[in-house]
């Protein structure tokens, strides 16, 4: 009896440690599964056909949309973003960017060009499609946000203090969850955004596809719904700071391989 | 050639202070603009109110010194000490609740984001951050293992007293701790703090076997 209780015991603790790799290794199972046929192919193809359509009270399309390295160039155009651009006088990320290009381009109001900013059950928005079409360009290639202009070091220098504010409720920061290595909350990993290795893999695996969502959820998205989840009211779509706060983890991913739209859980 | 060295070595340090002071106001001056940019970047929704962007003292405090900046030692007792003087404990001066309820209290994470009801009541979210019980797998690391936490200390009056404070204000025992202040900010009922605090102190308690 004294020897089948230790015995008892290390099976039982033996499970529970099997148990929990084995989440996690279902879950990269499932995702690699997954990987070679993303439902997010679907966005992009849509976001293809709606950035050449003609729409907007100008009957114009958004060919003519400098993303950031040059008017009409969508190839690696993302691993530049956010940027500043002379011509709206403003740092500004993609969805930001496409805003932007809705209102100069096609003759939108800003009201109109940021009145769907995430799709849902049953609604299918432009800006989520645009997104994952864009940012499928830039597959493969390699983050390199200049970070230069004294807009854009500003804005770098706002999201770091944003990162690192905290408040409301639960006193909750970014850097809460995301500012120390190999850290889990239950047992979701949770990458140290203030360091380029982690930020590299986190900030260049979205957008994604998000399997419990049925939507594709852009980084204007994770945002939202990170401040959400830190009990702060609702940040505002394509609002200044969450562009600052895009400025400071993009650049934090610096050489990172871009690697989206991804799929996740 | 000694006179030299002194004069650039002064020189330094002078360019070194000014600096330093000039760092500071940049600092507060850029503090003060992302305040400004969060404020006009948040929208009030729900129950989630612009007064939540305005920071206590311990929030501001905990902002400042994080990242590269090391908390100092005097700023981590201030803090301490003003949050230590906001514990209310109960007047019927029993801390343990149901541990059956606390159990409860610490797997659920609902309450107080802009797509929750108002008044309804709100989790703990313990397991979030912390291992409870060696039947709950699906535990964070971010805080320490709290598995045979009574058991461990000891089931005394004065270790119930200090797990009602420490749930009541983390701050008052660890400066700048990443836990909520559940009783503090009205996130926990006192008979929800009582609840978790049986869950930890509870002979019974499954934490506790």
């Amino acid at each position: 009896m004294r020897r089948i209780v230790p015995a008892i015991f290390m099976a039982a603790a033996a499970a529970a440690f099997a148990q929990q790799s084995n989440t996690v290794q279902e879950i990269e199972k499932y995702r690699a599964a997954l990987g070679d046929g993303n439902p997010a192919e679907l966005w992009e193809a849509r976001g293809e056909a709606i950035w050449k359509e003609k729409r907007g009270p100008k009957n114009a399309s958004l060919e003519q949309c400098d993303l950031g390295l040059g008017a009409g160039v969508v190839k690696g155009a993302y691993t530049v973003l956010p940027k500043y651009f002379k011509d709206s006088d403003k740092v500004e990320d993609l969805e930001s960017r496409l805003v932007t290009c809705m209102v100069t381009l096609q003759g939108f109001t800003p009201e109109q060009a940021k009145k769907d900013p995430f799709g849902g059950p049953g609604k299918k928005v432009a800006m989520d499609a645009l997104v994952a079409y864009i940012t499928a360009e830039s597959r493969g290639m390699k983050m390199s946000v200049a970070a230069t202009h004294p807009k854009e070091i500003e804005a770098y220098e706002l999201g770091r203090k944003m990162f690192f504010f905290r408040g409301g409720p639960h006193d909750f920061a970014c850097a809460t969850c995301h500012g120390v290595d190999n850290q889990r909350i239950r047992l979701q990993d949770l990458p140290n955004l203030t360091k380029q290795e982690d930020a590299r893999k986190a900030y260049t695996s979205w957008p994604a596809y998000r399997v419990s969502q049925g939507e594709v959820r852009s980084f204007q998205w994770r945002l939202y719904d990170c401040f959400r989840q830190q009990r702060f009211p609702e940040l505002e779509f394509v609002s200044p700071a969450s562009i600052a706060l895009t400025m400071y983890l993009a650049k934090n991913s610096n050489g990172g391989t871009f690697n989206a739209p991804s799929i996740k859980r | 050639m000694k006179n030299t060295k002194i004069i650039v070595l002064a020189a330094a340090v002078a360019v070194a202070a000014g600096c330093a002071s000039m760092t500071q106001r940049d600092d507060a001056a850029l503090n003060a603009k992302a305040l400004e940019l969060m404020k006009a970047s948040f929208r009030e929704q729900g129950i989630a109110k612009l007064d939540r962007l305005i920071q206590d003292d311990v929030q501001r405090l905990c902002s400042e010194y994080s990242g590269d900046k090391t908390l100092p030692k005097d700023v981590a007792e201030r803090i301490e000490k003003a949050e230590q003087a906001t514990i209310k404990y109960p007047a019927d001066g029993k801390y343990l609740g149901d541990w059956k309820n606390g159990e409860r209290i610490a797997q659920t994470g609902v309450g107080m984001q802009f797509s929750d009801t108002a008044g309804a009541a709100a989790g703990g979210n313990c397991y979030a951050c912390h291992e409870l019980t060696k039947q709950e797998l699906a535990f964070g690391t971010i805080g320490p293992s709290l598995y045979n936490f009574g058991k461990i200390r000891g089931y005394t009056p004065d270790m119930q007293k200090y797990a009602f404070g420490k749930v009541y204000n983390s701050e008052a025992y660890s400066a700048c701790s990443n836990m909520p202040r559940f009783g503090h900010n009205k996130i926990l009922t006192e008979q929800q703090i009582k609840d978790v605090v049986a869950l930890l102190m509870d002979p019974d308690s499954p934490v506790n076997k």
